[in-house]
């Protein structure tokens, strides 16, 4: 019996080998969680960095400079800072759910690192339902921002809270017909899959690789603009706008819990950045059709030495900031919109929208 | 969506806006490891020149924080002249601003009537204790060394009265450096022409160097209060003025002196003499006839006695100088003729009967004016001076005399 389960946990995992997996059991599953764990506290906070130097200097400003080189640290130095300040608990709060709801937002992001490919073999787990997964997953921190907003005890709070959720709602189903619509075209859910998909299509009648962001051109827009309201990431951040609710569903919250609900944004874009990499933008390749140096594998992107595996991973960390730059670059550059707005949008917009993309796409895909 | 651009082109404009921004130079000024560019008139501390203040108060008054602290007492002066008044002054003991109530307004630099407070623009003294912000006189005192020059003044504008003034002395230092330079080469010429002219030119030279003892040149006043000028103004330049006309006047003698001595030695003396009246005309008489048409015009008698003095002076002076060019023009040496260049005009106005000029010879054997010599001392003259002015006058009147009997011969 619990060959049987092992045996198709198996096949549910394993697509393609690791570079994470050793013979022993626990050394594996500690250098996996290690992995995850380093990407979710290292990344976000380049991301972050990115964020506060880009927005500067759009907004004539220097930046962080004082913290570290060139103000590096100045996320580190904040951690720290939060860590010794007072952690306050309303006296109306709901204690429990109050406490729990930074760890139910947070530990969501951790998990999605689990499947997200860096590079060649650079990857925890390459599960067959990997975008399946990622999806479920991050729809679990919405659970935690509605947690926060209704245990606070304050109406900013509840009505961010509660905004976070219609719009959480309401964008995720044109990520999800988005992500849907490639999944369709790559016929597999693996992340890993999707790359090696993308390395082998050619555009119909011709022998010229391209990434999917070609042909669903539409479907990328539509899933970077949802990325982003999913992130309460400005211009979509009604749920925490400063100027009317004073930091919504965050409001209440001080010291350590605060900076878990901060890391859980900076870690949510790196998330999305990465998964619009993975799904998009051909992963680890730099351009289309060029195979990493020492790789042979599947459309050349496995079995590479060491050069062409920290190449693979570079490659992927540098588009994944590239995004993490555009967004920073709308942030600065719109205003926020209203609430029925942001709904007219996701509503009439971008579902419409996804769902054309999809029949489209599965029509070419018959045909073709 | 009123304007005619397609829908979003309005989204892109603003990313490229942004993305511009990205490259162009933060406006940050990292402060305190650079100083930060601020304005010139900055209104960082306000600094206290403690000479200036009179105690006036106003800054105290007007302050709307009330946090101007005065303290002071009186003092009595000695009077400046004797028999004066004994004055009292007030002596500034404590001024103290309290900058922790300070609002940086500024009413009190405005409205001080002496320049005694500024604005400087050091701003960096802030403190952890409050009290310390209350900066008393001599920290005040201090600031005054970071006040920054005041602005240059605009183009074309009105120089200050300070600045004329140092500039009007300035020349005039150099002006009297130049005269003692030239007097200086004169004497240096001086030994050959006083060998033959036997110490007629010695107390000449010495008056050279001019002394006023508040003279004034009579016509230039006149003008200047026809002008409408300040009476003070036209005193000072007429004094001025006076003391320009005399050192001419001396020089012209010596070199006229000097030329006669080269020429024809001991003979011209006489005839040289008689230009010192050239100038200097007996103040004191009027000229009846136009002091009669000024009172019938109904001017005041102090004004009417002025312009009457000073047409008198004026047709004197007019007189003799037609009478001096004929006389040197026989002579015929050519610098007392140019000297004399600008006095014909005068000569024409009031022509003199050219015959009695010749006999215009006075010979001095030391006779002085008596009345001249005693209001010279009484005027703190001193004796060397007072008797050679005398001896003039008394040469002037006996001139005067002899024309008289002429014209009315």
């Amino acid at each position: 019996m619990t060959d049987l389960v092992l045996e198709q946990a198996v096949t549910f995992a394993a697509q393609s080998a690791s570079l994470l997996t050793f013979d022993s059991f626990l050394l594996s599953v500690a250098a996996k969680i290690a992995f995850a764990l380093g990407l979710f506290f290292v990344v976000p906070l380049v991301g972050g960095y990115m964020e506060h130097k880009v927005m500067a200097r759009m907004q004539h400003r220097r930046g962080p400079v004082e913290a570290g080189p060139f103000g590096s640290l100045q996320l580190v130095a904040d951690g720290i800072k939060f860590i010794q300040k007072e952690d306050i608990i309303p006296r109306a709060a709901d204690k429990w759910v109050f406490a729990a709801a930074p760890g139910v937002a947070l530990v969501p992001g951790m998990l999605i690192f689990l499947v997200i490919p860096l590079g060649p073999g650079v990857f925890a787990l390459d599960l067959e339902l990997g975008l399946f997964y990622a999806l479920a997953i991050s729809s679990i921190s919405v659970l935690g921002i509605l947690m926060g907003g209704w245990a606070s005890a304050n109406k900013f709070s509840l009505i961010g809270g509660l905004r976070a959720g219609g719009q959480l709602i309401a964008y995720e189903l044109p990520l999800i017909l988005a992500a849907i619509t490639v999944a369709v075209q790559a016929q597999t859910l693996s992340l890993v899959g999707i790359v090696e998909a993308q390395s082998t299509f050619m555009l119909p009648g011709t022998d010229i690789n391209v990434w999917f962001v070609f042909p669903q051109i539409i479907g990328f827009g539509i899933f970077f603009i949802a990325a982003m309201a999913e992130l309460s990431r400005p211009p979509f951040d009604m749920p925490i706008a400063d100027s009317e609710l004073v930091f919504g569903y965050m409001t209440e919250y001080t010291g350590i819990k605060f900076a878990m609900f901060l890391l859980t944004e900076y870690g949510g874009m790196i998330i999305m950045s990465a998964l619009m990499v993975v799904l998009y933008l051909g992963g680890w390749q730099l351009l289309p059709g060029v195979p990493l140096p020492g790789c042979d594998g599947a459309g050349g992107l496995f079995d590479c030495g060491w050069l062409g595996t920290l190449a693979g991973v570079g490659i992927t960390l540098g588009k994944i900031m590239a995004l993490v730059f555009v967004m920073v670059w709308l942030r600065v550059a719109y205003p926020r919109l209203r609430e029925d707005q942001l709904q007219r949008m996701a509503w009439i917009v971008l579902v419409p929208l996804a769902l054309l993309n999809l029949a489209v796409v599965t029509v070419a895909k018959v045909v073709f | 969506m009123a304007t005619t651009s397609a829908p979003g082109v309005g989204l892109l404009k603003g990313l490229g806006v942004t993305i511009k921004h990205l490259f162009k130079q933060p406006a940050t000024q990292m402060y305190p490891k650079q100083r930060p560019d601020l304005a010139p008139r900055t209104r960082g501390v306000i600094a206290l020149m403690d000479e200036n203040c009179t105690v006036c108060m106003l800054c105290s008054r007007e302050c709307p924080d009330w946090c101007i602290y005065i303290e002071s007492h009186k003092e009595t002066v000695p009077p400046a002249k004797e028999g004066g008044r004994a004055r009292t002054r007030n002596v500034l003991d404590r001024f103290a601003i309290d900058f922790s109530l300070c609002m940086y307004c500024g009413i009190c630099v405005e409205v001080c009537p002496f320049d005694a407070l500024w604005w400087s623009p050091e701003f960096e003294y802030a403190e952890y204790d409050m009290g310390k912000l209350l900066h008393e006189k001599e920290k005040l005192r201090e600031w005054m060394d970071t006040v920054p020059a005041p602005p240059m003044l605009e183009e074309g504008a009105v120089a200050p009265a300070e600045v004329t003034d140092a500039i009007a002395k300035k020349e005039k230092e150099l002006e009297a450096e130049a005269e003692k330079q030239r007097e200086a080469s004169a004497a240096a010429e001086a030994p050959k022409s006083k060998a033959v002219e036997s110490g007629g030119g010695a107390p000449k030279k010495a008056d050279v160097e001019v002394k006023g003892a508040g003279e004034i040149d009579q016509e230039t006043f006149d003008k200047l209060i026809a002008e409408g000028k300040s009476e003070r103004i036209a005193r000072s330049k007429a004094k001025a003025a006076w003391v320009r006309k005399e050192k001419e006047r001396l020089r012209a003698e010596q070199e006229s002196a000097e030329g006669g001595a080269e020429g024809e030695g001991a003979g011209e003396e006489a005839a040289a003499k008689p230009k010192a009246a050239q100038v200097e005309v007996e103040a004191g008489q009027i000229d009846q006839e136009t002091y009669d048409k000024l009172i019938g015009e109904g001017k005041s008698e102090r004004m009417a006695r002025a312009k009457a003095k000073a047409a008198y002076v004026r047709k004197e002076r007019a007189r003799l100088t037609a009478e001096q060019e004929t006389a040197s023009a026989e002579p015929a040496t050519d610098d007392a003729q140019a000297d004399d260049a600008g006095a014909v005009e005068g000569a024409d106005a009031e022509p003199a009967p050219a015959q009695k000029v010749a006999d215009v010879h006075v010979e001095g054997t030391g006779e002085i004016d008596q009345e001249t010599f005693d209001r010279l001392i009484a005027e703190g003259k001193s004796e060397r001076i007072a008797r050679s002015k005398a001896k003039a006058a008394w040469v002037r009147k006996e001139k005067q005399r002899i024309i008289d009997e002429g014209g009315d011969a």
